[in-house]
C-alpha cells in the first residue's frame, strides 16, 4: 500500500505569497488501485446498508443507526489513519479524506460517521495516554461503541470557551463530578463513549474528558426535531455529579480548548471531503434525472438552459476536489516531514493539520458552498419533482444545509482563516509584508505593458494567478495597515479577505490539476477539464473583483481609493472564454456518459 | 477442499452503453467490475472456506487491463488468482481454458456466475463440466456440502428443484446463494501480497464471432389517458401500437 506523500513539502498558507507548481500538488487521479478499491467499497456499503434502508433511518428506527456503524467497523472503515495496534489501518490523511468523500453521499449517515470517527475518536487518538488508548480505541474503530462529542451548550456555540459545564475534584480524590447542559451532540441517542468538556472549579479553561454512558448522572432529552440530516441523532445531554474517575481525564487540565480547536482543524477538511461526496453524487442523480426527463418532446438535457447549469456544477466540483485533495497530501507531506524530524506519529499528525489549518478552514467554507450551490440546481433540474419529498434532492436539500453551519459556521471560518494568516504574519511564520510592500510600490509605478508567454498551457491564466494574489496583499495590507491590531473587529473586511483567499486557492488548484492531468493524459482526454479550469478562473475573478472592491469602499478614500481600484482593475483584467460554448461541451460529455464526467 | 472461482470482468452494470463504429465496446471511461453473478459465486466459496476451511483459487481469462478486477476478488477473501492471458473470445473458448486449468490441479469445486452480465451466454458452467466428466449445475441458488456430497437447490419454472451430486462439480451460481460481500479494508491492503499468476492461453479455435453491434432503439415516451378516454385507448392500441 502507498500511503507514502511524495511530493514536495509547502508550508501552510504559502500559496498566498508562492507560486505552486504542479508537480508539487497531488491530484485525485493519482490515488492507487488499492485507494480507489477502498473508495467502491464504500460505495457498495452505501448502495447495501444505506440507500435501501433510508426511510428507516430517517425515522431514527432505535439501533439501526449504531448496527450501521458496526458495519462499518467491520469493513475496516472506522479507524482509517489509526494505528495497527488499535484496529487502525495506518493509512495517510488523504486515504481518510477518499473514504470520508466516497461516504459524503450518504446524509445522516455521513454526519454519524463524521462525529464518530472525527470529534468522538480523535481527541482519545492525539491526546489519550496509552491506557485510555489501549482501553477505548479499540471499541471505537471496530464500531462496538459509538462516540459523541459535547463542547456546544446553550450560551457556548461559536464561543465554546465560555461554556459553563463544571467538574469539581471529589475529596478522596478518585473523580471529578461533572454538572452541565451540552446540546446538538451527534451520536448522543446512542453513544456509548462521550468526549466531555468541563471546567474544573473556577478554570478560566476548559479541560477534557472521557465519559462511558454507563456513569451515573448522565440523562438526555428527546430527538431534536431537526430540518434535515434526521436520522443523525442529535440531543441535548445533561450531566449532573456524573463521576468520572481521574484516570479519565483527558490530556492536560485546562487544555480542553486545544483539544476541541485542534480535532475541529480535521473535521473542518474532512467534512470538505464529504460535502464533495455528496456533491459529485448530486450531480449524477442530476444529470441522469435530466435525461430521462422529456418535455417539449425531447431530454431536457438537451436544453441550453439546463446545461448551462450542469457545466456550473460540475466546474465548481471539480474545482472543488482540485484543492481538497491538494490540501489534504500537504498535510500528509508536513507529517511525514514531522516524523523524520523525531516528532510522534500521534503529535506529528496534530502539528501537519494545524500547519494547513487555513487550508482547511477554506476548504470547509468552499466544500459545503459548492455542495449548497450543486443541491439548490438540483432541485431546479428537478422542476416541480424537486420539490417532491418522493424525488432524492428534497432531502438532499435539507440534509445540506447543516454543512454551512457545523465544525464552526462558514462566517467563524471565514473569520478564522485570515485571522490566522495575520497572527502567522505577526509571528514572521509567513512574510506576507515583503511582498504586499512590493504590491504597493508596484501600485504607483508605472504599469508594465509586458504580456504573458502565453505558449505553454494556462500560462496566461496563471499570469491573471498572480494577480489574484497581488489583489489580496493590497486589500489585506491597506487592512492590515489601517485597522492594526483591531483588523478583528472590522467582520466584513475579514469575510472579503477571506472570499479572495479561498477563490485564489481553489483556482490555483484546479489550474495544476489539470496542468498535471495533461501531463499525464493529454490534451484530447482533457479537454474538457482545460475549459472547467478556465471557466473556474473567470468565476473566481469576477467574485474577487467584487469582494475587493467592497473591501477597498471601507478601507481607502479619495485619491487611495481611485489608486487601488486602478490596480484591482489591472489584477483582475483576462482573457475572456466562449463560457457558453465550453460550458455546452462539458455538459455533453456528462450527458452523453450520464453522469459527473471529472 | 479446494475451489476454484471463475469471474468475469464486465462493465458495470449502470453503464451506458456506446459503440466504437458498432464494432466494438467503447471502453472509455466505463468502470468494469466482476460480473454479478460470478460476485455471488465467489461470496459463497469464501462462506465456504470460512466455515468448513478451503484454499479459494479465482480465475479469469483476460489481458493485463482484468487484473485490478482480480485483486478484488482477492480482497473480498480468493487465497490466490490465476490470469489466463487471452481475449475471452467466446463461451468455448472461456470453457476450454478453464477445463485446461483444472485438469492440472485438484479442485473439489469449480464455481461461477450463471451467465455474464456482458454477452449473457450462460453457456460455460456446462461445457466445463462436459469437458471435465464432472456434473453441472445452473442456476444453482443455493449449496451446502456435507463431506463430498453437495446439496443443491435450483429454481425451475413453477417452483424448486432440490439436488445432490458428488464432488467434484461444476456449479453456475445466482442469488441468494450467498450473501454478496463488500471487500474489507484490511482483505484490499492484503490483496497485492497474493499470488497472482499469469498464464498462457492453449489454443482453441474461436467457434463464434462478432460481425457489429448495435444498440436497442430508444424507448418512446409513455403515453396516459384518463379513465374515461377508453375509447382513444383501444384507438390508440389499434393504430400507433399496432397490437390490437
Amino acid at each position: 500500500m502507498e500511503t507514502k506523500p511524495s511530493q514536495k513539502i509547502t508550508k501552510g498558507a504559502e500559496f498566498i505569497i508562492k507560486d505552486a507548481k504542479a508537480e508539487d500538488i497531488f491530484i485525485p487521479e493519482e490515488f492507487s488501485e488499492e485507494q480507489q478499491m477502498m473508495e467502491q467499497a464504500c460505495h457498495d456499503f452505501m448502495n447495501t446498508e444505506i440507500f435501501p434502508h433510508v426511510e428507516r433511518i430517517e425515522k431514527l428506527e432505535e439501533g439501526l443507526m449504531p448496527s450501521i456503524l458496526k458495519k462499518a467497523g467491520d469493513l475496516g472503515l472506522l479507524g482509517v489513519t489509526a494505528p495497527e495496534e488499535y484496529g487502525g489501518l495506518s493509512m495517510n490523511f488523504n486515504t481518510s479524506m477518499l473514504i470520508t468523500s466516497a461516504l459524503g453521499p450518504s446524509g445522516s449517515f455521513s454526519t454519524t460517521y463524521g462525529a464518530h470517527t472525527g470529534i468522538g475518536t480523535l481527541p482519545i487518538l492525539y491526546y489519550g495516554t496509552k491506557e485510555q488508548k489501549e482501553k477505548y480505541l479499540p471499541k471505537l474503530i471496530s464500531g462496538e461503541w459509538p462516540a459523541a462529542y459535547c463542547l456546544t451548550e446553550p450560551d457556548a456555540g461559536s464561543d465554546a470557551n465560555s461554556g459553563k459545564t463544571k467538574a469539581k475534584l471529589s475529596e478522596d480524590g478518585k473523580y471529578y463530578s461533572i454538572t452541565g447542559q451540552k446540546m446538538w451532540i451527534s451520536n448522543g441517542g446512542f453513544a456509548e463513549l462521550f468526549i466531555v468538556f468541563a471546567k474544573i472549579d473556577d478554570d478560566e479553561n476548559l479541560t477534557a474528558f472521557i465519559v462511558e454512558k454507563s456513569f451515573e448522572g448522565i440523562t438526555m432529552n428527546d430527538e431534536e426535531e431537526k430540518m434535515g440530516i434526521k436520522g443523525s441523532s442529535t440531543r441535548q445531554v445533561f450531566f449532573t455529579d456524573c463521576k468520572v474517575p481521574v484516570e479519565n481525564m483527558l490530556y492536560e487540565r485546562g487544555k480542553g480548548f486545544k483539544i476541541a480547536v485542534n480535532v475541529l482543524n480535521i473535521g473542518r477538511i474532512k467534512l470538505a471531503a464529504a460535502v464533495q461526496g455528496a456533491s459529485k453524487n448530486l450531480m449524477d442523480t442530476a444529470i441522469n434525472y435530466s435525461n430521462e426527463r422529456k418535455q417539449f418532446g425531447k431530454s431536457i438535457s438537451s436544453f441550453g438552459a439546463i446545461q448551462t447549469k450542469l457545466a456550473k456544477m460540475a466546474v465548481k466540483n471539480y474545482a472543488l476536489e482540485s484543492a481538497n485533495y491538494r490540501a489534504g497530501n500537504d498535510i500528509d507531506n508536513a507529517v511525514q516531514e514531522l516524523i523524520e524530524s523525531g516528532m510522534s506519529k500521534e503529535e506529528a499528525k496534530l502539528k501537519g493539520v494545524e500547519e494547513f489549518a487555513i487550508e482547511s478552514a477554506i476548504m470547509k467554507v468552499h466544500g459545503s458552498e459548492v455542495l449548497d450551490f450543486t443541491v439548490d440546481e438540483g432541485v431546479q433540474i428537478y422542476g416541480g419533482m424537486g420539490y417532491s419529498a418522493d424525488a432524492p434532492m428534497e432531502r438532499a436539500y435539507r440534509d445540506a444545509r447543516i454543512s454551512r453551519i457545523y465544525e464552526g459556521t462558514n462566517e467563524i471560518n471565514r473569520m478564522l482563516a485570515v485571522g490566522m494568516v495575520f497572527k502567522r504574519a505577526m509571528k514572521g511564520s509567513i512574510d506576507v509584508m515583503t511582498p504586499a510592500m512590493e504590491v504597493a510600490k508596484e501600485l504607483t509605478s508605472i504599469p508594465t505593458l509586458s504580456s504573458s508567454n502565453d505558449s505553454d498551457l494556462f500560462d496566461k491564466e496563471k499570469a491573471v494567478l498572480k494577480n489574484l494574489k497581488k489583489t489580496l496583499l493590497m486589500v489585506a495590507g491597506k487592512a492590515a495597515q489601517k485597522f492594526g491590531v483591531n483588523l478583528n473587529d472590522e467582520q466584513e473586511v475579514l469575510l472579503n479577505l477571506a472570499d479572495i483567499m479561498i477563490e485564489t486557492y481553489v483556482t490555483e488548484s484546479v489550474l495544476l490539476r489539470t496542468e498535471k492531468l495533461v501531463l499525464l493524459k493529454g490534451d484530447d482526454f482533457c479537454k474538457n477539464r482545460i475549459s472547467a479550469a478556465k471557466l473556474y478562473l473567470v468565476d473566481a475573478v469576477e467574485k474577487i473583483s467584487l469582494a475587493a472592491k467592497e473591501a477597498i469602499s471601507y478601507v481607502a478614500e479619495g485619491d487611495e481609493q481611485k489608486v487601488m481600484l486602478m490596480g484591482l482593475k489591472r489584477f483582475t483584467k483576462y482573457e475572456l472564454p466562449n463560457i457558453h460554448l465550453m460550458r455546452r461541451e462539458i455538459a455533453q460529455e456528462m450527458i452523453s456518459n450520464n453522469k459527473y464526467c471529472f | 477442499m479446494n475451489i476454484l472461482v471463475c469471474i468475469t470482468h464486465v462493465p458495470d452494470t449502470t453503464t451506458k452503453i456506446k459503440f466504437v463504429d458498432g464494432k466494438e465496446l467503447d471502453k472509455n471511461g466505463v468502470q468494469f467490475v466482476i460480473g454479478p453473478y460470478d460476485d455471488y459465486a465467489l461470496a459463497r466459496a469464501v462462506e465456504l472456506k470460512e466455515s468448513l476451511g478451503a484454499k479459494v483459487t479465482v480465475l479469469n481469462v483476460g489481458k493485463q487491463e482484468t487484473e485490478p478486477t482480480i485483486r478484488k476478488a482477492l480482497a473480498i477473501g480468493a487465497d490466490e488468482a490465476i490470469r489466463i492471458d487471452a481475449e475471452p473470445s467466446d463461451a468455448i473458448f472461456v470453457a476450454h481454458q478453464i477445463a485446461h486449468i483444472a485438469k492440472q490441479n485438484s479442485y473439489d469445486l469449480i464455481l461461477m456466475g450463471r451467465e455474464s452480465s456482458d454477452y449473457n451466454g450462460g453457456l460455460v458452467h456446462g461445457m466445463v463440466g462436459e469437458m471435465l466428466g464432472w456434473p453441472s449445475v445452473s442456476p444453482c441458488m443455493k449449496l451446502d456440502l456435507e463431506g463430498t456430497n453437495a446439496k443443491m437447490q435450483k429454481e425451475i419454472e413453477g417452483g424448486k428443484e432440490l439436488l445432490e451430486a458428488t464432488l467434484p462439480l461444476v456449479a453456475g451460481c445466482q442469488e441468494p446463494i450467498a450473501e454478496w460481500k463488500i471487500p474489507n479494508m484490511r482483505g484490499i491492503m492484503s490483496a497485492r501480497t497474493k499470488p497472482l499468476n499469469v498464464v498462457e492461453a492453449i489454443s482453441v479455435e474461436g467457434a463464434i464471432s462478432y460481425n457489429s453491434f448495435d444498440l436497442p432503439p430508444e424507448r418512446s415516451s409513455c403515453k396516459f389517458f384518463e379513465v374515461d378516454q377508453v375509447d382513444d385507448l383501444v384507438n390508440a392500441l389499434k393504430e400507433e401500437a399496432k397490437v390490437l
